[in-house]
C-alpha cells in the first residue's frame, strides 16, 4: 500500500514501505522521560519509526524542519513550554498531521478540549499496546479526507492544502518537484489507495497556480472578485470555475484568519489592548508594509507597540523603515500579525500557524532588534500585510527603506529579492515562540552562510521568473519591503514560482527549499511556515506587475498579506539566531 | 538455580501486585521487555526514580513555608503522579491522589501528612524493586 515516494523531503527518508502501517513515522512528545522511554519502546514494538522529544517547541522544530517527515504526532497534554493544546493546533494548522493527545487526566472537559482543538484521539495514561497499534488508522483517515477535500468546495479546517501542502502529503509529491508543471493538475495518487475512488480530480494548487490566482484576484480587486472573473484572468484552461470558487473560499478564510491573528498579535505584542481593528481583510489593504509598520511602531506611531520595550527597540530596527505607503493605502497598521503572534498564546488555533512564524520572529526581535514589523503586530491588524509586500523589495533600489529587520542581522538586505519576500509569507514560525535557541532551524544554521543567501538577488532571481521584473517594480514602489529580509529567508523560502505547491513553510533555515533549490517541498525546514508556496509566488508576480500594485490595492494586499506575514517571520527567523523561539 | 531465581522473582512480583504496590502497568512493561533490551524494565524504573526525585524535592520546598501555592503543589503532584503511573506504582499514586485532594481543599496539614505517605511509599517501592531486579 505504501507507495514509496520517489521524492522525499530533502534529506529525509521516506518511511513509506509496502508494509503499512509498519514504518509509520511517529513523533512522540512528552516531558516525562520515563513515559517517553516507554512509549518509544511500545511504538517500536508496533514496527513504527519513532522520534521522541521532550519539549513542544522541539517538536515543532522537528516537524517544520522535516516537512513530511512524520505521519502522526502523539503528545502529552501537559507540557512545560507550551500548552499541549496549542501544540496541537499548530501541528494541525501547519503540518496538517493527525495528533493524538495523551494525559493522565481523563476528565471529560479536558478530553473535549482536546477534540475541539483538533486531536484525532485522546489516550489516557497508562497507555496500552493495542491503543498504539491502531494509531495508523488516524493517518489513513486523514489522508483520505484530504484527498476528498481537495478540489471540493467544502471547507475543512485544515483544508488549506495549497498552504499546507496537504495535497502533497496525500500524494507524496514533494514540493521540490516544482519543475514539473504537471503538478498543477494531477490525480491524486494517494499513498493509501488509488484515486479512482475520488469523485473529482484533485487540483493541486501549486505555487505557480496560486500565484496566478492571487494575481488575478489582485487585478480584479478583492472586493469585486468572483470565481468567473478570476478564472478568466488566470488563463488556465483545465481549471474549472468550481476549482477557483473553492480555492477562493479558502483564500478568504485564510485571510480572515490572518487578520484575526494579526489582531491577536497586536494585542499580544506588548500592546495588549491594542485594538486591532482592522479586521477587514479584504478590503483593508491599507495595511502598511509590515516593515513600515514596524518603523511606525518604533516611532511610537502606533501606540500599542511602544509599550513593549523590545518592540520599540525593534521598531527602530531597520525593518520598520520601509514605509510602504506608496502602494497601498495603508493605514498605519502594521502587519501586526507578525509580531503579535509571537507572544500570542491566544490566537485561535487556526491562526497559529500563521502566527507562529511571526512569533518566532518576535522572539528574535527581541533579541535582535528585530524588525519592527513584528513589533508592530500589536498594532494593526492585518490588512497591512497585504500590501506592503510588494513594493518593498525595491527599496534597495530606490527607496530608503530598509532592509528588513531580519536582514539587519546578518542578512544582507537584498531587497531586490522578490522571492524572498514571497517566501516568507508563510513563515509562521512557531519557533519564534520559543526563546530557546535550541531550536535552531536549519536556516539558522545557515545563518552564517545564510546571510549570504539572502543575498544577492541573483540567487533568488533564479528562483523567480520575473525577477528582473520585480526589481523594476520595486523601484516603483516606494515602500520598502521587508523583503530584503525575506530574501534571506527566502532562500529558504520558497518563492519559486514553479515550486509545486506544498507547504512552503519556511523552515528555519532551510526554507529555501522553495526557491529553486529544493523548494517546495523540500524543505520547509526551518521554522517558517510559508503559508503557501503559491503565495509567495504570487507575491512575486505582484511585484512584477506594477499595475496591480498601484491599481489594485486590495488585491495586492491580500496577497501581500499573506506573504507579508511570512516573510517577515522568515526573515526574523533567520536573523535571529536562536532567539526565535519564544515560549 | 536459574529456575529457583525465576520462581522467586515470579513470587515476588505476584506479591507486589497483590499487595498493591504495583499494578498492571508493571506487567505491561515486563511484556515489552525483549531480547533487544533485556533490562528494559529495570532501566525504566531507574529512570523513573532518577527523574522523579526533582518532584519530591520541589514539593518539599513548596511545603516548607507559607504562603502556600496550592495550585503549584497540585501541578507538581499531578506531574509526579503521571510519572509514577508509568511504572505502575499503585500505592504511590494513591497517596498522590490524596495529596491533590488536600490541595484542592487548601488543607496544608493534610498535604503535609499525605506527602509523608507519598515519600514513604515511594521509598518502599524502590527498595522492593531493587530486590526484585536482583532476583532476575
Amino acid at each position: 500500500m505504501m507507495a514509496n515516494s520517489s521524492k522525499t523531503s530533502a534529506g529525509f527518508s521516506s518511511p513509506r514501505s509496502d508494509t503499512f502501517p509498519a514504518g509509520l513515522r511517529v513523533l512522540v512528545v512528552d516531558d516525562d522521560v520515563t513515559w517517553l522511554k516507554i512509549l518509544e519502546k511500545m511504538l517500536k514494538k508496533c514496527s513504527y519509526e519513532v522520534t521522541t522529544c521532550g519539549l513542544a517547541r522541539e517538536a515543532l522544530y522537528l516537524l517544520r524542519e522535516r516537512k513530511d517527515g512524520f505521519d502522526i504526532v502523539i503528545s502529552d497534554v501537559n507540557m512545560p513550554d507550551m500548552d499541549g493544546f496549542k501544540l496541537l493546533e499548530h501541528v494541525g494548522l501547519e503540518m496538517d498531521l493527525p495528533v493524538i493527545m495523551m494525559s493522565v487526566d481523563g476528565e471529560t472537559s479536558r478530553v473535549m478540549k482536546g477534540v475541539q482543538h483538533g486531536a484525532c484521539d485522546y489516550l489516557l495514561k497508562p497507555i496500552r499496546m493495542k491503543e498504539l497499534r491502531n494509531i495508523w488508522q488516524h493517518v489513513l483517515r486523514k489522508k483520505m479526507q484530504e484527498a476528498r477535500d481537495v478540489g471540493n468546495n467544502d471547507l475543512d479546517q485544515y483544508d488549506e492544502v495549497w498552504m499546507l501542502g496537504g495535497a502533497e502529503l496525500l500524494s507524496g509529491k514533494k514540493r521540490k518537484d516544482f519543475e514539473n508543471k504537471d503538478d498543477e493538475k494531477e490525480m491524486s495518487d494517494s499513498r493509501f489507495g488509488d484515486p479512482s475512488s475520488m469523485k473529482k480530480a484533485r487540483v493541486f494548487w501549486t505555487v505557480d497556480l496560486h500565484q496566478k490566482f492571487v494575481k488575478a484576484v489582485n487585478q480584479i480587486g478583492f472586493d469585486k472578485v468572483g470565481p468567473k472573473k478570476i478564472l478568466d484572468l488566470m488563463g488556465v484552461p483545465w481549471l474549472t470555475r468550481e476549482n477557483v470558487a473553492s480555492h477562493l473560499q479558502k483564500y478568504r478564510l485564510y485571510l480572515t484568519r490572518l487578520q484575526k491573528e494579526d489582531e491577536a498579535k497586536a494585542s499580544f505584542c506588548g500592546i495588549k489592548h491594542q485594538d486591532v481593528s482592522s479586521k477587514e481583510t479584504s478590503s483593508s489593504l491599507t495595511l502598511q508594509n509590515p516593515v513600515d509598520v514596524c518603523t511606525d511602531v518604533a516611532n511610537d506611531k502606533y501606540g500599542g507597540v511602544s509599550g513593549d520595550k523590545e518592540i520599540a527597540q525593534n521598531g527602530k530596527s531597520n525593518i520598520c523603515e520601509s514605509k510602504v505607503k506608496g502602494v497601498v493605502s495603508m493605514p498605519a497598521a502594521e502587519p501586526r500579525s507578525v509580531v503579535g503572534d509571537s507572544f500570542d498564546s491566544q490566537t485561535a488555533g487556526s491562526k497559529i500557524g500563521l502566527n507562529d512564524s511571526f512569533r518566532l520572529v518576535n522572539t528574535d526581535v527581541k533579541n535582535a532588534k528585530v524588525p519592527a514589523p513584528y513589533c508592530s503586530t500589536g498594532e494593526a491588524p492585518q490588512p497591512q500585510y497585504k500590501q506592503d509586500f510588494k513594493p518593498h523589495f525595491q527599496s534597495a533600489n530606490g527607496s530608503s527603506h530598509q532592509p528588513l529587520p531580519v536582514v539587519s542581522h546578518q542578512i544582507p538586505v537584498d531587497r531586490t529579492q522578490p522571492t524572498c519576500f514571497l517566501n516568507h509569507v508563510p513563515s509562521r514560525e512557531e519557533s519564534d515562540r520559543y526563546p530557546d535557541t535550541d531550536n535552531k532551524p536549519s536556516y539558522f544554521k545557515n545563518k552564517s552562510e545564510g546571510v549570504g543567501k539572502f543575498s544577492p538577488i541573483q540567487s533568488t532571481a533564479n528562483l523567480f521568473q520575473p525577477v528582473s521584473h520585480q526589481q523594476t517594480n520595486f523601484h516603483t514602489l516606494e515602500q520598502i519591503m521587508p523583503s530584503t529580509t525575506w530574501c534571506v529567508t527566502s532562500h529558504n523560502v520558497i518563492s519559486h514560482p514553479q515550486s509545486s505547491q506544498g507547504n512552503l513553510t519556511l523552515g528555519s533555515g532551510s526554507i529555501v527549499a522553495s526557491l529553486g533549490e529544493d523548494m517546495c517541498g523540500a524543505s520547509i525546514q526551518g521554522e517558517f511556515f510559508l503559508a503557501s508556496n503559491g503565495l509567495q509566488n504570487i507575491d512575486q508576480f505582484d511585484y512584477n506587475d506594477p499595475q496591480p500594485i498601484s491599481g489594485v490595492p486590495t488585491c495586492l494586499y491580500d496577497t501581500l498579506r499573506f506573504d507579508h506575514e511570512y516573510p517577515i517571520d522568515s526573515l526574523e527567523g533567520i536573523v535571529m539566531d536562536q532567539g526565535l523561539f519564544i515560549v | 538455580m536459574e529456575n529457583q531465581k525465576q520462581r522467586q522473582a515470579a513470587y515476588m512480583r505476584r506479591s507486589l501486585l497483590d499487595q498493591g504496590y504495583l499494578d498492571e502497568q508493571f506487567i505491561h512493561l515486563e511484556e515489552l521487555q525483549d531480547d533487544t533490551n533485556p533490562n528494559f524494565v529495570e532501566e525504566v524504573v531507574k529512570l523513573f526514580y532518577t527523574d522523579s526525585a526533582r518532584f519530591i524535592r520541589n514539593i518539599e520546598l513548596a511545603l516548607e513555608n507559607g504562603p502556600y501555592d496550592f495550585a503549584r503543589l497540585d501541578n507538581l503532584m499531578y506531574q509526579f503522579k503521571g510519572s509514577s503511573s508509568s511504572i505502575g506504582a499503585r500505592r504511590v499514586k494513591g497517596q498522590c491522589t490524596q495529596f491533590q485532594e488536600y490541595c484542592n481543599a487548601r488543607n496544608i496539614e493534610g498535604c503535609n501528612n499525605t506527602f509523608q505517605g507519598v515519600k514513604q511509599e515511594y521509598a518502599t517501592l524502590k527498595t522492593k524493586l531493587e530486590t526484585y531486579f536482583q532476583m532476575k
